[in-house]
């Protein structure tokens, strides 16, 4: 299986994108949309192609000032790149 | 419940920009009679329609047809859509789409192009369209990679090109697409008055279909490979548009709004118009996009099937086509007390292919239009 990329970016078949009218952030693909949690969304939005996993998860435990995201945010870096979210 | 059934917003606006095009497909879904109606919404009346949708909750944009490319002001909606906030998705044949068209597309945003095929190879895709295209159609996707776009290929599969599978997702993957839609002939509009010519046999099917899953563990995350179930021969009914009146909302050339690009096939609706009526009062109020909203006008044996929540009873369209009543379960489904008559459709199909001395296939003209269109009006209805 792939691993994650090291430094991952948002695919460019995919957008982040807030909808007011739902009341969250979705990921538009051609035809398609996903509905995001926030904590999918704050990762997501942390997938510039600057950051590797460990920025992301620093900048993310400052943000929301917790600890211990590691895990969390790696399965999700690895589902995502899975689904072909990141790249 | 009660008939009034709460309704969610609108995803997908699909824009039926005009059903003028240079293809003649045998399976197109359009209506029979398109020629007909020639009226076509302005650019501002587009762009109301997308606005007003958009506030509802609309996030998904089609631009469709018909050619789309056939309007001069498509760029100018692909901008207007993409400041809105849509994800915007042009569908097209390919042909019109010159170098300069779909670099200013880029730069206005346009997010996708899905580029339909009719074939692996000329010789077929150039007769089930009755033009010259396929070289067109290969100089014009090499174009779309070039300018960066991630790209959908649509083929339409049928009796003629499904052994071709393979040499198909070939084709794709050469081309780098990142999804290869291979959409097994949904019949209706076109495709249902040439059924008994593009109905393949069940055998071509699996075959299909193992040749599909080989790649598709080849392939992996580089190519998507959605195969869309060829539901004559299922036994449980799609989904249809997720639901009527769901999530899906479609606009033809002419401002008309429908809960399904189909649903003009269905007698004894009023369907609403753009022009006279707000999106906001179509979506919740008109009749037509109540009608077969939830479940409250469902009969057996949907009304008490466990599966009705997720189903929805199928197609509105096909159950009409096949049962004569639009209410009926979709007699795809084995449920279904007319699901034998349909396995018998498919069964004659393919006993001795004698349907096809019967009539000949019929291509999708503005003169065989007219010709329903006249026959519509004197009576057959």
């Amino acid at each position: 299986m792939n691993h994650s990329p090291e430094k991952p970016a948002l695919s460019k078949l995919f957008r982040l994108q807030w909808e007011e009218t739902q009341n969250n952030y979705v990921l538009l693909y051609p035809e398609g949309m996903v509905k995001l949690n926030q904590s999918a969304a704050e990762i997501l939005k942390r997938c510039d192609g600057t950051r590797d996993s460990a920025a992301i998860v620093a900048d993310l435990e400052s943000s929301f000032a917790a600890s211990g995201l590691q895990a969390d945010v790696e399965d999700f870096l690895r589902i995502a790149h899975e689904r072909g979210w990141i790249r | 419940m009660t008939e009034d059934v709460a309704a969610s917003a609108p995803l997908w606006l699909l824009a039926e920009l005009t059903y003028r095009c240079p293809l003649h497909c045998v399976f197109c879904y359009n209506p029979l009679n398109y020629a007909e109606n020639r009226n076509e919404l302005t650019t501002a009346q587009w762009i109301d329609v997308m606005r007003q949708a958009r506030k509802l909750g609309a996030a998904q944009l089609g631009f469709s047809g018909g050619e789309p490319l056939l309007r001069d002001d498509l760029e100018e909606l692909i901008g207007e859509g993409r400041r809105l906030g849509y994800y915007t998705n042009l569908i097209t044949s390919g042909v019109g789409l010159s170098e300069a068209r779909i670099a200013r597309m880029k730069e206005l945003g346009l997010d996708h192009i899905q580029l339909s095929f009719q074939d692996s190879t000329r010789e077929m895709n150039d007769f089930l369209t009755s033009t010259k295209t396929f070289d067109l159609k290969a100089r014009v996707a090499k174009l779309i990679k070039r300018y960066d776009y991630p790209m959908v290929l649509n083929v339409v599969l049928h009796r003629y090109n499904l052994d071709h599978v393979g040499r198909i997702i070939e084709m794709a993957i050469e081309m780098e697409v990142e999804y290869l839609e291979l959409a097994n002939t949904q019949y209706y509009g076109w495709g249902l008055v040439n059924r008994a010519h593009l109905l393949p046999t069940r055998e071509q099917l699996q075959k299909a279909e193992a040749v599909v899953n080989a790649y598709r563990a080849k392939a992996g995350n580089k190519l998507r490979i959605l195969f869309v179930v060829p539901d004559y021969f299922e036994e449980r009914p799609k989904a249809c548009m997720n639901g009527w009146g769901s999530v899906f909302l479609a606009v033809s050339a002419d401002g008309t709004a429908l809960p399904c690009h189909a649903a003009k096939t269905l007698p004894g609706f009023d369907f609403p118009n753009v022009t006279q009526h707000s999106v906001q009062d179509i979506w919740h109020h008109s009749d037509a996009f109540k009608r077969y909203r939830g479940d409250a006008w469902m009969k057996e044996p949907c009304r008490s099937c466990p599966d009705k929540k997720k189903d929805f009873g199928g197609c509105r369209c096909q159950a009409y086509a096949l049962t004569g009543d639009a209410a009926n379960a979709d007699p795809v489904c084995g449920k279904s007390p007319q699901h034998g008559a349909l396995q018998n459709i498919v069964l004659q199909a393919h006993a001795e292919r004698a349907p096809l001395q019967d009539q000949p296939m019929l291509f999708r003209t503005d003169a065989n239009s007219m010709r329903f269109a006249t026959a519509g009006k004197s009576g057959k209805k």
